[in-house]
């Protein structure tokens, strides 16, 4: 045997395209190899003879590798390049080896040889389909203890990684008039024709390098060239044009709505020591006008007893083993068949000296040129025969043969066993793109039928299988695609091939020795263990859809979502059922169409570039002061500022005494704003809140409350007339950009005759609050060209002024109780404006507070919060803001809504104070209301707890809560029950601090 | 992603731009303090969530901000047409309909699925 020096043993000298030169070294579970450039994870292990790669997911069975491509069950691997740079689940089939990878077998322990778990293919009687569903239902307190907890260890293929991954990610928006997915001969030929024409191409493919079939097949002639040859030409051609894009080691995941496609960029996975300026993964978002689908089509194994041992694989992908990498799958092979491709497997090895065993071909009639070349090469071929069964513990190492319909049998000795059942056309990306199918009983394949979007298929996925018809195809599909119908452009690029063989064949199903023997393991679907007796059993339990059997057996819901398993289950219940297989259905292909790592769709998004955050102007000056921020919607606002030694509790205590004392100043930047402007402006609001805005003179503010057309409040907030025409509007700090929606949508359909004009300054403005009986004080040397005297700025006044030389508008407004300044200033200008405040309110004894004083002192006054104390069921009445309801509008939103007779009905809950009986127990917001705690569970709850705090003023806590008919139950107790006690409580005015409200207008 | 048609924007751009706002050619009653129960329960609660072709509103609330009606194809998701706030319920042109009604025989939905299997 000749062999290459240490790339290994399996490597067969004249054959395969890479360099014996170039080589890289890497490690499978600990021990060392070398490998050729350009190698896969797989190649390199079988050129070393390695064969046995993982543990199956349920049984724990020896497995190997199957395929040579993305279509691979079984050969999935742990691949790293150091600890923060490691994935589970790789397909060796698809990972290029890389200098320095370190590669490890899953789903095994102790070792890949010797795994415990392996015992639960002795249990397999219990392990059949639906066993989960069957076996862990009853007692219940097991599920907890015991099932869980089981299922949980053994669930799972691979490890997810520990730590943060140090990679990162791209993300790139394109547009193109043909995109076409697929670069073997279809689609290599459509890009040509395509291009030709001027059209702004795209061309993709899942591959190192384009070829597709090409890479295996080398019998196929194009242009007077070996077709692997033809197809880099052609890449190198296209490469060369300005209008197009080629895109290798890029997949094509997913096709959505109008053109829309998601495409997977791997940049950086087969190289040793990638610059970190290169991004792992790109993801592609591409809108293309029409689209060429070149997907090509997949081999399918065949269904027999213990058809999943190592060293039993796809004849297509020992062909790219041998013919691509220059790699032997074994040194005694033998051919099991329903397919003519199959036998040009055994030619290919045959001539490059290794023992073809013999082809064993379970049809009666193979095609007559395979079967003549096989005859012409001494090759023994088995016409009508089975393989029936399989031997070997870590590799296959016999097979048994039986011609069908007889129980005689012989045994035969392989280490490699090639099987193929015939291809599925790839029609993953046309089903995506909602295109509907069509079965072609005579070939037992799906195909497209009609068209949801501008694309068509080509090809192999199309089921054109012929060459020349093919190359045809490929040619008009290009050009029409491109929007040229003329034979013109086709004439002077067209081009012959051919291939030595005609292909005929195929089946689906399960062969002969597959069962009905209920022992027997023919798997199906290899990395969920799906096995025919599966889906037999799953059709005599009642499952007629092949949705409920898919569900049922878990058949093709690995991620490999059934690219081998899913036409074998289909026929197995078709024939189980006695239906044909267009009425048992087919599953639905969904995207991915293989795995997209969640890197590669997060892309930039992650870290402090997840989610934006909104920082106030002042923010820097309140992080210098000490403050803790909270998160209020995006918005980061100052929570609280303790001293040094403070905890929050103490901070809340000093801040809240110290307001109502002396003062504190307030970032209040957060609050929405909205300029309402224009000669209907006033007119708008009356329709738009609940309030009456005519009446309300310019130089003056109202509070004012949203309601939605169903009458329950939507928002509120202070609104200023600056002029007859110009209306400042404050919002909830979250309800900002749902209550300018809400505006525009009314503005926009509802009242477009009204001249009003909508403008978010939210940003624009800076907003300083001075609250507390030192506010006027403290603010007073600022203020120019204003005479903010306690006669002439009364509460609830606004005006437009300068403070410190800056153009300012200055609310008396308070959401405290205390005498209040809000001062909006332009935002660049808020800093400057709240150094100097600050600076004076200090040296008056006042101070800063935060969002959770804010809080207290508005709930001392009983105050609203929208959202906190109401949810969205509460009216204004509710809340005991029913005086805020003109009586004199005809019109506004929610007029009706209001009158509706569960709105106006007795006992709705109602916005009341809660006194606890123990001044020192704090309720908790949440907490349900009862009248009488000792009544049988469930017990009618009267309402909820609301808001709840400690009053640092009142030296007791406070609370509001919503109580069905609460302003009627004045002076009653209630009841809070707890998870340990049972928390009695006084029904009180929400007011608590300054009932006569005296303080506000000092 | 849709690839949506702004009627006041004049140009086709990507769903992410735009927000949904629910069934179209909803008049808020000019009497609507004045109007029933049943009435109210119908402008306000009652939707015809039809399947197939539904004229619906939106908003390109991340472009030129104005609300718009479509005609939409809730089974194949094409959009027939998009035309001003406004202007009355637009009839889809002869050709456009009846391609989209080709299209919706053709199109395997869910439910029809979970029909046959039921
Ligand atoms: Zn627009």
């Amino acid at each position: 045997m000749s062999s290459s020096s240490n790339s290994g043993a399996f490597r067969i000298k004249g054959t395969g395209r890479h360099t014996p030169a170039r080589t890289a070294r890497f490690t499978f579970d600990g021990k060392s190899y070398t490998a050729l450039e350009g190698d896969t994870v797989a190649s390199a292990l079988l050129a070393h003879g390695v064969h046995l790669l993982g543990r199956s997911f349920k049984y724990h069975r020896p497995r190997g590798i199957l395929s040579a491509g993305p279509e691979e069950p079984n050969a999935l691997l742990d691949v790293s390049r150091d600890a923060s740079r490691r994935q589970p689940n790789v397909r060796a089939t698809v990972q290029e080896v890389f200098d320095g990878a370190k590669i490890a077998s899953q789903n095994r322990w102790p070792s890949l040889k010797h795994d415990i778990g392996a015992f639960n293919d002795l249990l397999s009687p219990f392990f059949a389909a639906g066993f989960y569903y069957k076996t862990f239902m009853w007692p219940k307190e097991a599920w907890h203890k015991l099932y869980e907890p089981i299922i949980r260890r053994a669930a799972g293929l691979g490890e997810a990684p520990k730590e943060g991954d140090t990679d990162h990610y791209a993300s790139r928006y394109e547009h193109c008039d043909v995109l076409i997915a697929g670069a073997g001969v279809a689609g290599l030929t459509a890009a040509l024709s395509a291009a030709s024409t001027g059209a702004k191409v795209i061309l993709v493919d899942e591959q190192p390098e384009v070829g597709g079939a090409l890479h295996f097949d080398s019998s196929t002639e194009i242009d007077g060239k070996n077709g692997y040859d033809w197809a880099q030409g052609v890449a190198a051609k296209l490469k060369a044009m300005p209008n197009v894009t080629v895109l290798n080691r890029t997949t094509v995941f997913g096709y959505y709505n109008h053109g829309f496609l998601g495409l997977v960029e791997r940049v950086t996975d087969h190289l040793p020591l990638p610059s970190r300026d290169l991004p792992r993964e790109r993801l592609w978002q591409v809108r293309a006008k029409k689209v060429v689908l070149a997907t090509g089509s997949i081999e399918r194994h065949m269904v027999f007893a213990n058809n999943d041992r190592p060293g039993i694989m796809l004849a297509s992908a020992a062909r790219t083993f041998l013919n691509h990498h220059g790699v032997a799958v074994g040194r005694a092979v033998a051919v099991y068949t329903a397919h003519d491709s199959a036998y040009e497997a055994a030619f290919d090895l045959k001539r490059a000296g290794i023992d073809v065993v013999a082809i064993i071909d379970n049809r009666k009639l193979p095609g007559e040129a395979v079967l003549a070349e096989a005859r012409s090469l001494g090759l023994e071929v088995l016409v009508g025969h089975s393989v029936v069964d399989t031997a070997g513990r870590h590799r296959v190492s016999s097979i048994t043969v039986a011609r069908n319909g007889e129980k005689n049998s012989r045994k035969l000795k392989v280490d490699a066993l090639l099987v193929s059942a015939g291809w599925t056309p790839s029609v993953h990306l046309f089903s995506q793109s909602r295109g509907k199918l069509r079965f072609e009983a005579e070939n037992d394949r799906f195909l497209p039928d009609i068209y949801a979007q501008d694309c068509i298929s080509i090809g192999a996925c199309n089921g054109t299988d012929d060459l020349s018809t093919l190359i045809g195809e490929a040619l008009s599909a290009g050009a029409e695609m491109a929007g040229h119908k003329g034979a013109d452009s086709i004439d002077a690029i067209a081009f012959a091939g051919s291939n030595l063989y005609e292909w005929t064949g195929g089946m689906i199903g399960a062969a002969e020795g597959a069962g009905p023997d209920t022992a027997v393991k023919a798997f199906v679907d290899f990395q969920h263990d799906v096995t025919a007796k599966d889906i037999r059993l799953a059709v005599r339990e009642g499952m007629h859809s092949i949705e409920h059997i898919k569900r049922f057996t878990t058949n093709g819901m690995a991620s490999d979502q059934g690219k081998l398993s899913n036409m074998h289950g289909l026929a197995i219940a078709s024939e189980m059922l006695g239906r044909p297989i267009p009425q048992v259905g087919l599953t639905t292909f969904r995207a991915p169409y293989t795995p997209v790592t969640y890197g590669t769709l997060v892309a930039h998004s992650r870290g402090d570039l997840f989610d934006p955050a909104r920082k106030t102007p002042m923010h820097h000056l309140e992080a210098a002061e000490g403050a803790e921020f909270e998160d209020v919607g995006n918005w980061k606002r100052a929570w609280y500022f303790p001293k040094r030694g403070e905890d929050m509790h103490a901070a809340v205590n000093r801040e809240c005494k110290t307001v109502r004392e002396v003062g504190g100043v307030f970032d209040a930047s957060t609050l929405g704003k909205i300029e309402v402007v224009g000669p209907d402006a006033a007119q708008f609001l009356n329709l738009l809140y609940t309030n009456a805005w005519d009446t309300l003179k310019p130089g003056k503010s109202r509070y004012g409350i949203m309601t939605r057309e169903d009458g329950f409040i939507y928002d509120d907030g202070v609104v200023g007339r600056l002029a007859e025409d110009r209306f400042h509007v404050t919002t909830t700090t979250g309800g900002a950009p749902r209550v300018l929606q809400h505006m525009e949508d009314y503005l926009q359909t509802e009242f477009p005759h009204l001249k009003v004009w909508l403008t978010s300054t939210t940003e624009q403005w800076a907003v300083i609050a001075v609250q507390g009986p030192q506010a006027r004080e403290i603010i007073r040397p600022f203020v120019e060209g204003l005479d903010i005297s306690a006669e002439a700025f009364t509460h609830m006044s606004v005006a437009e002024c300068t403070v410190m030389g800056v153009p300012a508008r200055l609310f008396r407004v308070s959401f405290t109780g205390e005498i209040g300044f809000e001062i909006n200033v332009p935002a660049d200008f808020g800093p400057a404006v709240w150094k100097a405040i600050w600076e004076r309110a200090q040296s008056l004894g006042a101070c800063l507070y935060g969002t959770e004083t804010m809080h207290v002192l508005r709930a001392e006054k009983g105050y609203l919060i929208v959202g906190q104390d109401t949810d969205g069921t509460v009216t204004p009445d509710d809340a005991g803001y029913g005086w805020a309801v003109s009586k004199k509008k005809t019109d506004f939103v929610g007029i009706r809504g209001l009158k509706r007779p569960d709105l106006v009905r007795e006992g709705r809950k109602q916005l009341v104070g809660l006194l606890t009986k123990d001044p020192n127990e704090v309720l908790e917001e949440g907490g349900q209301i009862v009248a009488d705690p000792n009544q049988p569970k469930p017990m009618t709850m009267l309402g909820h707890v609301t808001s709840s705090y400690w009053s640092e003023n009142l030296g007791r806590s406070i609370a509001m809560a919503l109580v069905a008919g609460g302003r009627a139950k004045m002076g009653e107790t209630l009841y809070v029950p707890m998870k340990d006690k049972t928390i009695a409580v006084e029904v009180t005015d929400v007011v608590f601090v300054d009932k006569e409200g005296g303080r506000i207008n000092g | 992603m849709l690839l949506i048609h702004c009627p006041y924007c004049e140009e086709d751009r990507s769903e992410l731009e735009f927000r949904w706002a629910g069934e179209a050619h909803i008049a808020r009653p000019d009497n609507i303090a004045a109007i029933s129960d049943e009435e109210f329960a119908e402008y306000f609660f009652l939707r015809n969530n039809e399947k197939g072709l539904t004229y619906e509103r939106w908003r390109h609330i991340h472009g030129c901000g104005r609300f718009f009606n479509a005609a939409r194809d809730t089974v194949s998701d094409k959009f027939l047409m998009t035309y001003k706030a406004g202007l009355p319920k637009q009839p889809i042109p002869a050709e456009t309909k009846a391609e989209a009604i080709a299209e919706e025989k053709t199109v395997e939905t869910w439910e029809q699925m979970e029909g046959d299997a039921r």
